[in-house]
């Protein structure tokens, strides 16, 4: 087993572990920017899919794995950031301003959803955003003069000098750009204070609030964040998915990417990554497993949710720490190896956890 | 006025419904305090156990009516004895998903079971109106309400006079207490949800003629939240009288405002209820314990 002795304070808020961590990173990059030149341009299209989801799974995870709070509505939040960056770049605006533009809203509209979230908690919370991801559908859909309706529109194509960024292979390295930028951005913030704050809100509120941290303000910013986040994923997922149409942003998105964090590992970045890459894997997955099912159950219109479904409750159900935690789980197997034993990573046992004030 | 009455019964009858889905999720959340975003699902394999009784079988409707209850009953004992009961005492966040999971996986058997197009199926009320003076009413509406009385009426006698409806009400009091008092708490939860589910059931059965049934119609459970919000979370007449007026709200918001808003009517009135008012009309919203 390998300890790491720390001599240094900057150690402490390092953003990498060690050199070892360094060196594996680095060689994450130079694939990643090497991927465009090996791999078949189907390929790189997927993982700029991947990437989107990833920045989306980001965001969701600032919320709901860093800060505790469910939201059953960021479909929403993706859906205002995609219609705000196409309907600006339709009247002609450039893309420096359009993108921010895009965020900088999500994040009001998710500042405008968190700040009653000082009242509500767990399951309240839960049905404010699903109520409000609703509404936010309708209105796309009834708001004809801006979003075209049901009908939809199709998303322009950038140009920057001379280049269609829409093309795969910009497209993957924007996308790329965009993924490193918020986790580096989401790394930074959950080392600084602000991060803190969110993880003594997740673990207890009441014990965060008696050391003075600002439940009403800092729920408010995790959600601003985090809707901000979604609402950059939404730039890039306009010009992924290429016309917008409001159905496009319906619950099952919503799922999809709770279930991103969820099957990924809950209150990691890895998580959020690891699920994207899931996620974004599944279609592919199902296709391969219609060709081993029987022909009745393969031609099933419902079969997808219904995996989507069913992957969400064995994980719940049997591996509730995600990929991430299963991971975790194989590495410190290795690294003790003859003297592994279950328990580490064991939940308390409870037999009723009351949330109820008596 | 004729037409104020009328908007006034049928809205009464459409917020009956989620009225008794909101009862099923009140149940189920006082006594555990898990909620069940499947609630929705539940009432939809109800009204298709019914179907494939009434339908495939060719039995009575009265008869399928049971019958339909004792199924979705027995599912929902066996749905918590053998999944939910595994997350006792796990964060809400990971029942909430649980259960949405759930839901999805009823939804895609349903579809596989009994396809995806609508069907529906006769009873007694179908068609048949009553006329009062000038206003029409159709049998279907009062089918919802009269079912939806008598059945609160049940309940109501069920947890005030039984010993099992007695040590289900301490159990939602204080789990742990109720527990050391010797009332088996698992066994009592598991009733809680084959009761929850048996309501279900009778809501997709009184629903039925009135909306042709299909895979989608538990979505309508996700408006019942708005019935369950409304009438305080945790209370049981809070949940029927709140499913009333969300139904009334729809019906005016149908006809007073612009296309579209009645789609969405529930979800702002949840939206309001909770910044405003989030206590509701009948509940108590206390604090987190630490």
């Amino acid at each position: 087993m390998r300890f790491q002795f720390k001599t240094r304070y900057e150690q402490d808020i390092d953003l990498f572990r060690d050199n070892v961590d360094r060196f594996w990173y680095g060689a994450l990059a130079i694939a990643l920017l090497a991927a465009p030149l090996l791999l078949h341009e189907f390929w790189i299209g997927e993982l700029s899919y991947v990437f989107i989801l990833a920045i989306a799974g980001v965001g969701l995870m600032i919320l709901t794995g860093y800060t505790g709070l469910v939201s059953l509505g960021h479909a929403a939040f993706l859906g205002i950031g995609a219609y705000t960056h196409a309907v600006l770049l339709k009247m002609g605006l450039p893309l420096v301003v359009t993108v921010p533009a895009a965020t900088l809203l999500t994040a009001i509209f998710g500042a405008m959803i968190g700040f009653p979230a000082l009242r509500l908690t767990g399951v309240y919370l839960a049905i404010a955003t699903l109520a409000f991801a609703f509404i936010v559908e309708q209105a796309l859909s009834r708001w004809d003069s801006v979003t075209g309706g049901f009908a939809g529109f199709a998303v322009p194509k950038p140009e920057i000098f001379g280049i269609t960024l829409t093309d795969t292979v910009p497209f993957y390295f924007v996308s790329l750009a965009f993924l490193v930028f918020s986790i580096w951005a989401t790394l930074n913030v959950l080392r600084s204070p602000v991060g803190r704050a969110f993880v003594a809100i997740r673990d207890s509120e009441i014990a965060a609030q008696s050391m003075g941290v600002n439940l009403a303000a800092y729920k408010t910013l995790a959600f601003a964040m985090s809707a901000g986040l979604t609402g950059l994923a939404g730039t890039l997922f306009a010009h992924k998915i290429s016309f917008l149409a409001p159905d496009a942003f319906n619950i099952l998105l919503s799922i999809q990417l709770l279930l991103m964090v969820v099957v990924g590992g809950l209150g990691s970045i890895h998580g959020a990554i690891f699920g994207a890459i899931f996620v974004g894997a599944l279609p592919q997955l199902i296709a391969i497993l219609r060709d081993f099912l029987p022909g009745t159950i393969a031609r099933q219109p419902g079969l997808e949710p219904g995996i989507f479904g069913t992957i969400l409750v064995l994980f719940i159900l049997f591996e509730p720490l995600g990929f991430y935690g299963r991971w975790r789980k194989i590495k410190l197997y290795f690294s003790l190896f003859p003297l592994y034993k279950r328990a580490t990573f064991k939940r308390q046992k409870s037999y009723t956890k009351s949330e109820r004030f008596r | 006025m004729t037409e104020l009455a009328q908007l006034l019964i049928n809205g009464a009858a459409a917020g009956c419904i989620y009225g008794l889905i909101a009862l099923g999720f009140v149940l189920i959340y006082k006594a555990t305090e898990m909620v069940n975003f499947a609630q929705g699902d539940l009432m939809m394999l109800g009204a298709f156990v019914a179907l494939s009784l009434i339908a495939g079988a060719g039995v009575n409707y009265w008869v399928a009516f049971a019958g339909a209850i004792a199924v979705m009953a027995i599912f929902g004992y066996l749905l918590d004895a053998v999944v939910l009961r595994r997350v006792i005492g796990q964060p809400q966040f990971a029942i909430v998903m649980l259960t949405i999971g759930l839901g999805f996986m009823f939804r895609s058997a349903a579809s596989m079971i009994w396809g995806t197009e609508t069907r529906g199926f006769e009873t007694p009320f179908t068609g048949g109106v009553v006329r009062i003076g000038n206003f029409v009413i159709a049998d279907v509406s009062i089918s919802i309400i009269v079912g939806t009385a008598l059945l609160c009426l049940l309940l109501y006698l069920f947890f005030r006079f039984t010993r099992i409806g007695i040590a289900m009400q301490a159990v939602s009091q204080n789990q742990l207490a109720a527990y050391y008092m010797g009332i088996p708490v698992k066994r009592i939860f598991s009733l809680i949800w084959a009761i929850s589910a048996g309501v279900a059931a009778v809501a997709g059965i009184l629903l039925a003629p009135v909306v042709l049934i299909d895979v989608n119609i538990g979505l309508i459970g996700l408006k019942a939240f708005a019935a369950a919000v409304l009438g305080g979370f945790g209370s049981i007449p809070g949940a029927v009288v709140g499913g009333v007026i969300i139904g009334i709200i729809e019906q005016f918001s149908g006809i007073y405002l612009k296309e579209g808003f009645k789609d969405i009517a529930a979800y702002v009135v949840i939206l309001a209820v909770l910044i405003l008012y989030p206590q509701g009309m009948f509940g108590a919203v206390g604090r987190k314990r630490v």
